[in-house]
């Protein structure tokens, strides 16, 4: 598929929508949280891991995904799930804790499944690898159509589980593309002070896969080298690992105060910077590409209003969902 | 028609008549495709289902019972070979995170429907890595069913109701029970009668082995065996023992404890796995929950001590719960 304008205007909007979410969810979480901060206080409860800067990563990878296509997401899901086109409000109502939610508030954000668009996420560090890596094995026995894509981050590639899915994704020749994204840090720890080499992508040739990386957060760039991964698991051509440089505006989670990165790593937000090119492309006008950013908030202010307005769940149901085939 | 079968026989059984009919059900595991899992229950399978559903392999549990996973959800239905449960510690965030949360934490949206067979115990002399029962330490993680047969015909029936079954289920054979050559002779009483035919053995019933009416001794696997040989013993110094057979953990048949215990009010509970904090506990507080009354004399667990399984045969048979100690435990409680 070329780069059309039509397409690229799609990136701004998906990342306008993406954007508008996690900053909805911030004001949120930081209701009842303020003077003296709690986890467990306010209207959204937990750890909240933000996706802003990421924006790009879920625009372009998502773009070069057909319906068919399956997801595993991890603990910071939100820019992939809106990518994907995940139910917004069930996701805002779950994020809430509401019965409404994707999962009757059993999940919370970093627990987000909506089957109807195949997407999973996890809060376990690569965790979703092999899952990514069964539903390709499942398509492959049904010989049905459909790839899978894990998105993990660069703490992630350390893990056992990368390592061995990724050599039985080379050895079987499965059609799954690891999307790295590496945000340079994992939680505090540098991505120089944890991993041997610089590029995760070069570790593919240690599994037969191919590698590609992709240093520019930009939705562009990423959606290309996206696509070339998904061609070539699609022919059959097995798996690719696709790192891509991208950002951690909100820190790790909320109230990380992030004293631990220097100045001179401070990140770009890619907002800002692909908006311009989409002007300076002739794309959109600016006020075109606002129109689209005011559009964006608009319906995630609604997703917050489906949310607040949803009603709890029961406590008596707490004890359902355990087991399938229970009633419950 | 039914024949005299082992327990591995017993369940190879079950697994091929599912197979046969259900293309979502594949085997994965190392060796399964040459070797046919520890028990042998994918015995001739690699021969007969082709490598595309018989897939053995890398040493990678994480990455192949994960994966397991990820095709369950999938819409397949996985049966992974674990060989020893030792093993679980090189995958366990696959059993406590993911397969036994997804449809929990999905709100019913995911299912997760797969089979885990794992071998469990000791008695064999290998060791502290190789002996473990550790049923206690699967059946803790809520979301995941977990059933012990502790014969051939059970083996069968409990094996075509996980299959069945949209959940997460592990299935645990004791390696001494399974009647597989690398142990010795079969125990007589794993041995069955089993039909022909497909059936299910419902999860959540205890079996009655032998009725009596002075003690109950429960037990699991290996244990309900060494019970039974106890029991013997113990009918010719006029002492009636029930051996009560828990044969699945989860969901346990509480209520069937209860009945037992309620109509002896003796018990002593036998387990292969470490004494403290597991299933043997959770017995004795299934009947003083629901009435200590019942208890004519405090409980009694037979048990391995909470100590790494030993190598050596004097050392391991001192702490095994074999049939010495249990109709000791007995007599104790009769005196």
């Amino acid at each position: 598929m070329p780069l059309t304008p039509e397409l690229r205007r799609g990136f701004w909007r998906t990342m306008c929508l993406s954007r508008a979410f996690d900053d909805a969810m911030i004001a949120l979480y930081w209701e009842g949280k303020l003077p003296i901060f709690q986890f467990g206080a306010g209207p959204l409860p937990g750890e909240l891991h933000c996706s802003n800067g990421a924006e790009p990563v879920g625009a372009g990878v998502c773009a070069a995904l057909g319906p068919e296509d399956m997801i595993t997401a991890d603990h910071r899901p939100h820019h992939v799930a809106v990518a994907r086109g995940v139910d917004l409000d069930r996701m805002a109502a779950e994020l809430l804790g509401r019965r409404t939610g994707l999962s009757q508030g059993k999940g919370g954000h970093m627990h987000i499944y909506d089957p109807a668009v195949n997407f999973a996420s996890s809060g376990i560090i690569a965790e979703g690898m092999a899952v990514a890596a069964g539903m390709a094995l499942a398509r492959r026995l049904q010989k049905r159509p459909g790839i899978a894509v894990a998105f993990i981050g660069e703490g992630a590639a350390n893990q056992g589980a990368f390592h061995e899915v990724c050599n039985m994704v080379g050895l079987w020749k499965l059609p799954v593309v690891v999307v790295v994204q590496d945000n340079e840090w994992a939680v505090s720890t540098g991505k120089r002070e944890s991993t041997a080499v610089e590029r995760n992508s070069d570790r593919a040739s240690a599994y037969a896969m191919a590698g590609e990386w992709v240093g520019t957060n930009d939705p562009d760039d990423i959606f290309l080298a996206a696509e070339r991964a998904v061609a070539r698991a699609r022919a059959g051509e097995g798996g690719t690992i696709l790192e891509l440089r991208t950002a951690r505006l909100a820190g790790h989670f909320m109230g990380d105060q992030q004293a631990y990165i220097p100045a001179q790593m401070k990140q770009v937000d890619p907002l800002p910077l692909y908006r311009e090119k989409l002007i300076r492309d002739g794309v959109l006008s600016a006020e075109e590409a606002d129109a689209i950013a005011a559009e964006a908030k608009a319906r995630i202010a609604r997703a917050v209003e489906f949310a607040k307005a949803s009603p709890w769940p029961e406590p008596a149901e707490a004890m359902a969902h355990v087991f399938a085939g229970e009633p419950a | 028609m039914s024949r005299i079968l082992t327990m591995a026989r017993a369940g190879r059984e079950a697994l091929d008549w599912e197979m046969e009919r259900r293309p979502e059900i594949v085997c994965l595991g190392e060796d399964v495709f040459k070797m046919g899992g520890i028990f042998g229950t994918m015995d001739g399978f690699g021969a007969k289902y082709g490598p595309e559903r018989v897939i053995s392999t890398p040493i990678s549990e994480t990455g192949f019972i994960g994966m397991a996973a990820g095709a369950a959800m999938a819409g397949m239905h996985p049966v992974v070979d674990l060989a020893y449960i030792d093993f679980i510690g090189v995958c366990y965030n696959v059993l406590l995170n993911c397969a036994s949360k997804t449809h929990y934490m999905s709100g019913g949206a995911v299912k997760v429907p797969m089979t885990l067979l794992i071998g469990t115990g000791g008695g064999y002399n290998n060791a502290a890595q190789h002996s473990q029962c550790l049923h206690a330490t699967v059946a803790h993680i809520p979301g995941v069913k977990v059933v012990y047969p502790s014969n051939a015909y059970d083996a069968k029936g409990m094996l075509h109701t996980a299959l069945r079954d949209d959940n997460f289920v592990i299935y645990l054979t004791h390696k001494g029970t399974a009647g597989v050559g690398w142990m010795g002779p079969p125990i007589p009483t794993t041995l069955a009668e089993v039909p022909e035919e497909p059936y299910t053995v419902p999860f959540g019933r205890v079996k009655v082995y032998r009725e009596g009416t002075d003690v109950t001794v429960t037990g699991l696997g290996m244990s309900v065996h060494e019970a039974l040989k106890a029991a013997a013993e113990l009918e010719k110094e006029g002492i009636s023992v029930e051996v009560v057979d828990l044969r699945s953990l989860v969901p346990l048949d509480r209520e069937g404890i209860m009945e037992s215990v309620a109509k002896t009010g003796r018990l002593v509970v036998t387990d292969e796995d470490y004494l403290s904090y597991g299933v043997s506990g959770e017995v004795i507080a299934t009947v003083a929950e629901r009435d200590p009354g019942v208890f004519k004399k405090p409980p009694v667990r037979v048990t391995m001590p909470d100590i790494p399984i030993p190598f050596s045969r004097p050392l391991e048979q001192a702490v095994l719960p074999l049939a010495g100690r249990i109709a000791d435990a007995v007599r104790r409680l009769m005196s």
